[in-house]
C-alpha cells in the first residue's frame, strides 16, 4: 500500500461515535452553516463563563468499540456467581421463579422496550397490553381496579396506606404483621408528615398477628389503617387475617393487605377476606431477580370513587374510538394525577415500572387459572417439606410449629455457631441462604424451582455444618 | 399456467422505480386484535409448572384463606399468548421504529443494544440481591464505578443509585432535605418549598407529599424564573429551591449562580433537577452552580430504553454535608473489596426495596464508558446543535412562535407555540400531533399546565440523523400546511393508525369508567358480577 493510498483511509479526527452521527465533522458543519451559526459555542452563550468546566471531564477512557465494551463487561460479570451456578434458597422480597421465554421474547421487543409515553394512536399496544394486566391482576385479586405498575411493593403499600389515611382523614396506622425491616422503613419515611406508625409485634408462636394487642392498638382510635401481609415477611399464612379486617372496620379503619401475587391461585385474595385495599409486588409474575432489580408494585380496590379518586398512580381505561368495534384506551380521572394538578394531585406521578406490568400480563396469561394453582400447589407443599425436613436437623429448630408458610421460613440455630457462619459455610458448598435475620436466626425461601432432592441436598449440608 | 409467450422489450422507463417521497408513506399496524379475554378456551395452556413430589404432602390451610373460585384468568396456548402479544407490540411504535423528538422532555435517545446483552446476561438477570458480597463483586463494581462518574459528571461529593426513576430521585433528594433540616431543629420553622412551573410536576408534587408547601415561581417577561418572585418568596421559612436548568422550555437561565446564593443567604437547600442535562454534559455542572443536591434520570440522559414508562432508574448526587442522609446501603470500597454499608444511623433509609434498578444501572454504566468524557461532550454539544438545527427548521413553519427569551439560543429542547395557527385555524396543537401520528411519528404536547399557549416541545437528542430532523420539520410543516389548506385532514386524525379517536367521556364518570375486563362487563355490558 502505497502512503497516499493510506492517507485516503485517514479516519475523521476525532472519529465520531456510533451513537452520534451528526459528529461527523462535515455534517456538523453545515448544519451549522444552515443555522447560520460560527460554532456550537454560540448555543451555550447564556451559561455563565465562571461555571463553565475549563476542563475536560475526568473520566476513564472510553471503551469506544462495541468490542472492548463486550470484554470490559465480561472481566466484570465475571466476578458474579448466580443463582443459577449456585443452589440458592433467597427470598426475603425478590424470587427465583421460572421466568417463561415467552415473556423474555415479549419485553424484549424494541417496540415495547423502547417505548414511552405515546399516544393510543401509536402506542396502542402499550395501552392494550397495560389494561390487560390491570384486568388480570384484578381476576386474580378479585377486585376492579388495579394501577399500572409503580416502582415496587414498598411504594405500594406506602401509598395504599396514604390513600386509607385521606379516606378516612385519621392520623394513625396500625401494623400488624411481621413486616421486614426496609419495608418498614420506606413506609414510615414515606407516610411520616401524615401518619403516625404503630407496630404491633406478632404472637411469638405462631408468627401470626397479635389479635388482642391489634384491639388494644385500634382502642386508641384515629387509625385510619390496619396493614397485614399475606404471606408476612417471615413466610406465615396467618389464620387471623379475616379477624382483623372485622377489627379494622370495627374501628371505622380500612384495612390494607400487601400480599404475594403468585399465591393467589391457591391462596384467597385479600378482597374476599375484607381488605378495602390490596397490594404487593409482582416480581415474581415472571421478572427476573436483576440483583434487587426486578420489583414493580400493585395496588388494587373495588370500583368505588373514594378509592379510586385517591391513586396518585396511572389507571387506563376501556372506552369506544369513533369507529364502532375499536377497543379505545385513556387515563381514568386524569385530573387526580400530579401530571394534571402538580401538587394539587394525589401524591406524584412519574415514570415507574410498566413494563413489568406487561411482562406480568403475558406471565398470567401464560399461566392460567391452572398455572397459578399449580405454581401455588407445589411452592405450598415444597414449604412444609423443607419445614419439616430441617427441623430434623440436629441444632436447628423451625419456629411458628403448624403455622403454614409460603416460600419463606425462618429457622433458628441452637448450636454455638452464628447464622452469618453457617450462611458462609453453605456458601462453601455451593448453596445460597440461610440469610441471618439476627444473632442465631436465619432466613431461607424455596420455590416452584427447587425440587425434593435440592432440600434434602440443603438439609444433609446443613447436618455437616451445624454443630 | 398460461403459455410461455415471448415478453415485449421493457424501456428502462419502465423498469424505473420512482424516487421516494418527500413524506414517507405509513401506516401503522391494525390487527383489530381482540381483549386477551376473549382469545383462547377452557383447558388450553400457555405454560407448565413443575409438580412437587405427590408424596409431599399440602399443608392444611384454613377455610377462609383458601381460593374458593379459580381466577377467570384467560385460558390460552402458548402460540396464541406469543401472537397476541406479538400483534401488541406491532401496534406500539417504540423509539428504535420512528424520529421520537416530540417526546419533549424526556431525551429520547438510542440506547445501545449491546447493552441490552449485559442485562439479559445471567450474571445479571440471575443474581438475588442477598448473595453475600463475596458472589456479588462485580455488579457492586459496577454500582460503585457509575457512582464515581456520576460524581464526577456532577461535581458532587457522594451519590446513591437506589431511586427507582427521576422522580423517586426528586422525592430522595427532598427527603434528605427533611432530614437534614430536622437534625439541625429547624423543620417547623422550614416548610415551603420553592419550585418553577416549567420544571416537571414531581417536583412540586414530592415536596408536598413529603409535608412541604409548595410556592411556585411564573416566568418573567423573557421565559426565565422571576428573581423578583424568588426575592419575594425566600425566608426562614424557605427549605429548598428545586429547580431545572434549562427548563422544559430549553431556556438556560444564566442568573442561576443568583438564584442559589439567594437561597443559600436565607438558609435554604438548592437542589438541581437534571431531568435535562443532555445538553451541558461537561459543559456545567451541579455542584458548579452551587446545587448541594441534584438528580439524574438515568433512563433519559445515561441511555437506558424507557420501557413503556420504566423500569426507570434515578441517581441522587449530593455534597459532603448532606451524604449522611442518603439512602442505606451505600456501596462501599476498601480499595480491595465492595461492601454494603447500612450502618448509616442519619440515613433516610430505604427508598426501594435493595439497591436500585440494577439492569439500568449496568445499561448507563455501560453507555458512559463506551464515550467517556469526549463522547458525553459531544451528545451534548450534539443535542444542542440539533436541538437549534430543528429550531431553525420549524422557526419557518407558518403558525409556530417560539415564545420567551426572542433571540437568545437554546439548549437541548424547545417549547414551541401553535397559537397563532389555532387562532387561524381551530386546530389545537393535540390535533397536530394525532396528524403527526399519520407519518409514522410521535409528538406529546407537553406538561400541564399550558402557560405556553397550544405547546409542542421537541427534544431532538445527539441520536437524531440531519436526514431524520429534515424529515421530522417536514412532517410539521405538511401537518401546519393541512392545518390551514384542509383543517379537517387534521381535525379528524390519525387515519392511518391502529385505531381511531378516542371517546374518553366515560373516562372520567365513575359510573363508566372501566379500568379492568370485569368492570367494563359489569358497568357497560351490563353482565352480573
Amino acid at each position: 500500500m502505497t502512503s497516499s493510498q493510506a492517507q485516503a483511509f485517514e479516519p475523521f479526527e476525532p472519529t465520531p461515535h456510533p451513537y452520534i452521527p451528526n459528529a461527523v465533522p462535515a455534517v456538523r458543519q453545515a448544519m451549522l452553516d444552515a443555522i447560520g451559526a460560527a460554532s456550537v459555542e454560540e448555543f451555550y452563550a447564556d451559561i455563565p463563563d465562571g461555571i463553565r468546566l475549563h476542563r475536560p471531564l475526568n473520566l476513564p477512557a472510553p471503551l469506544r468499540s462495541e468490542a472492548e465494551l463486550t470484554r470490559h463487561m465480561e472481566r466484570l460479570l465475571g466476578r458474579n456467581t448466580t443463582t443459577r451456578e449456585a443452589l440458592s434458597f433467597l427470598g426475603a422480597g425478590c424470587y427465583q421463579h421460572h421466568v417463561p421465554a415467552v415473556v423474555d421474547e415479549i419485553v424484549d421487543r424494541s417496540e415495547f422496550l423502547t417505548a414511552y409515553a405515546g399516544e393510543p394512536y401509536e402506542d396502542h399496544g402499550r395501552f392494550q397490553a397495560l389494561w390487560e394486566y390491570q384486568s388480570m391482576m384484578a381476576e386474580l385479586l378479585d377486585v376492579e381496579v388495579v394501577n399500572v405498575p409503580v416502582y415496587d411493593g414498598f411504594q405500594a403499600a406506602g401509598t395504599a396506606l396514604r390513600m386509607a389515611g385521606r379516606v378516612t382523614g385519621r392520623r394513625r396506622l396500625v401494623i400488624a404483621s411481621s413486616v421486614g425491616a426496609d419495608e418498614l422503613s420506606r413506609i414510615r419515611d414515606y407516610v411520616r408528615p401524615d401518619h403516625d406508625v404503630t407496630v404491633v409485634p406478632v404472637d411469638p408462636a405462631t408468627g401470626g398477628a397479635d389479635l388482642a394487642a391489634v384491639r388494644e392498638a385500634l382502642a386508641g382510635g384515629e387509625v385510619a389503617a390496619v396493614y397485614a401481609q399475606a404471606p408476612s415477611a417471615l413466610g406465615v399464612i396467618d389464620a387471623g387475617l379475616p379477624d382483623l379486617a372485622e377489627l379494622a372496620h370495627a374501628a371505622g379503619a380500612l384495612y390494607v393487605v400487601g400480599c404475594n401475587p403468585i399465591t393467589l391461585g391457591v391462596l384467597a385474595p385479600p378482597s374476599s377476606y375484607g381488605a378495602d385495599i390490596a397490594c404487593g409486588d409482582i416480581q415474581p409474575l415472571g421478572i427476573h431477580q436483576s440483583f434487587g432489580g426486578g420489583n414493580a408494585g400493585f395496588i388494587a380496590t373495588r370500583d368505588e370513587e373514594r378509592l379510586v379518586a385517591e391513586y396518585p398512580s396511572r389507571l387506563f381505561g376501556l372506552v369506544p374510538t369513533e369507529v364502532e368495534g375499536e377497543y379505545g384506551f385513556g387515563d381514568v380521572a386524569y385530573e387526580r394525577t400530579s401530571f394534571a394538578q402538580r401538587e394539587e394531585g394525589k401524591e406524584w406521578v412519574g415514570t415507574a415500572a410498566a413494563l413489568h406490568g406487561i411482562g406480568a400480563g403475558v406471565y398470567l396469561a401464560l399461566m392460567g387459572p391452572q398455572g397459578m394453582r399449580d405454581i401455588g400447589d407445589t411452592i405450598l407443599r415444597l414449604t412444609a417439606y423443607a419445614r419439616a425436613r430441617l427441623s430434623q436437623v440436629p441444632g436447628i429448630e423451625v419456629p411458628f410449629g403448624d403455622t403454614p408458610h409460603f416460600a419463606d421460613f425462618t429457622v433458628r440455630y441452637t448450636g454455638s455457631r452464628s447464622a452469618a457462619e453457617i450462611r458462609t459455610d453453605l456458601r462453601g458448598h455451593g448453596i445460597f441462604g440461610g440469610v441471618p435475620t439476627g444473632e442465631r436466626t436465619a432466613a431461607f425461601c424455596v420455590t416452584e424451582v427447587h425440587t425434593k432432592a435440592d432440600i434434602d441436598l440443603l438439609a444433609a449440608t446443613l447436618e455437616e455444618i451445624v454443630k | 399456467m398460461t403459455a410461455h409467450t415471448t415478453p415485449a422489450p421493457v424501456s428502462p422507463d419502465q423498469a424505473r422505480i420512482a424516487p421516494k417521497p418527500a413524506l414517507r408513506r405509513f401506516h401503522q399496524a391494525s390487527w383489530d386484535e381482540k381483549l386477551i379475554f376473549e382469545l383462547g378456551s377452557p383447558g388450553e395452556r400457555g405454560v407448565l409448572v413443575p409438580e412437587a413430589d405427590p408424596a409431599l404432602p399440602a399443608p392444611e390451610l384454613p377455610a377462609a384463606l383458601r381460593r374458593a373460585e379459580p381466577p377467570a384468568l384467560p385460558e390460552m396456548s402458548q402460540q396464541q399468548v406469543l401472537r397476541h402479544y406479538l400483534r401488541l407490540s406491532q401496534e406500539n411504535l417504540g423509539a428504535d421504529l420512528n424520529i421520537d423528538v416530540g417526546q419533549g422532555t424526556c431525551t429520547m435517545k438510542y440506547s445501545p443494544k449491546v447493552n441490552d446483552r449485559f442485562v439479559r446476561d445471567p450474571r445479571i438477570a440471575a443474581l438475588h440481591p442477598l448473595q453475600e458480597e463475596e458472589t456479588v463483586q462485580g455488579v457492586l463494581r459496577i454500582i460503585h464505578e457509575l457512582e464515581g462518574l456520576l460524581k464526577e459528571i456532577s461535581g458532587m461529593d457522594r451519590v446513591s443509585l437506589q431511586p427507582g426513576a427521576g422522580s423517586a430521585a426528586i422525592y430522595t433528594n427532598v427527603a434528605m432535605i427533611r432530614a437534614y433540616f430536622a437534625a439541625r431543629g429547624e423543620l417547623e420553622q422550614r416548610d415551603e418549598v420553592i419550585t418553577t412551573i416549567f420544571s416537571h410536576p414531581s417536583n412540586a408534587a414530592c415536596a408536598k407529599t413529603a409535608g412541604f408547601k409548595v410556592i411556585t415561581l411564573h416566568p418573567d417577561a423573557d421565559g426565565y424564573p422571576d428573581i423578583e418572585a424568588l426575592k419575594a418568596a425566600v425566608g426562614p421559612r424557605t427549605a429548598a429551591l428545586l429547580i431545572t436548568n434549562p427548563e422544559d422550555t430549553g431556556i438556560y437561565n444564566p442568573r442561576i449562580e443568583e438564584f442559589v446564593r439567594i437561597v443559600h443567604e436565607a438558609g435554604g437547600l438548592c437542589s438541581y433537577d437534571q431531568a435535562n442535562a443532555n445538553g451541558i454534559l461537561g459543559i456545567t455542572r451541579a455542584r458548579d452552580a452551587g446545587f448541594d443536591l441534584c438528580h439524574f434520570n438515568l433512563h433519559k440522559t445515561f441511555s437506558t430504553p424507557h420501557a413503556c414508562g420504566g423500569p426507570a432508574a434515578g441517581a441522587c448526587a449530593v455534597t459532603a454535608d448532606l451524604a449522611p442522609y442518603l439512602p442505606v446501603p451505600t456501596v462501599e470500597f476498601d480499595g480491595e473489596r465492595y461492601r454494603l454499608d447500612d450502618d448509616r444511623p442519619e440515613s433516610v433509609g430505604k427508598m426501594r426495596p435493595f439497591y436500585g434498578v440494577v439492569p439500568n444501572l449496568v445499561r448507563a454504566y455501560a453507555w458512559i464508558m463506551s464515550l467517556g468524557a469526549d463522547g458525553l461532550r459531544a451528545a451534548a454539544e450534539t443535542a444542542v446543535l440539533n436541538n437549534n438545527y430543528l429550531l431553525h427548521k420549524v422557526r419557518q413553519i407558518p403558525g409556530v412562535e417560539i415564545p420567551y427569551a426572542e433571540g437568545r439560543p437554546r439548549v437541548e429542547q424547545v417549547r414551541y407555540s401553535w397559537r397563532k395557527l389555532y387562532e387561524d385555524t381551530g386546530v389545537h396543537s393535540e390535533d397536530l400531533g394525532l396528524r403527526a401520528a399519520d407519518f409514522g411519528t410521535h409528538y406529546w404536547t407537553s406538561h400541564h399546565p399550558y402557560v405556553v399557549p397550544e405547546p409542542m416541545t421537541l427534544e431532538p437528542t445527539e441520536s437524531y440523523t440531519r436526514a431524520d430532523l429534515d424529515e421530522y420539520a417536514a412532517i410539521l410543516a405538511e401537518v401546519a400546511r393541512e392545518a390551514y389548506e384542509e383543517p379537517e385532514t387534521v381535525r379528524t386524525a390519525p387515519h392511518r393508525s391502529t385505531v381511531h379517536r378516542v371517546r374518553p367521556e366515560a373516562l372520567d364518570d365513575p359510573s363508566t369508567w372501566a379500568v379492568s375486563w370485569r368492570a367494563y362487563r359489569r358497568k357497560i355490558l351490563g353482565e352480573p358480577s
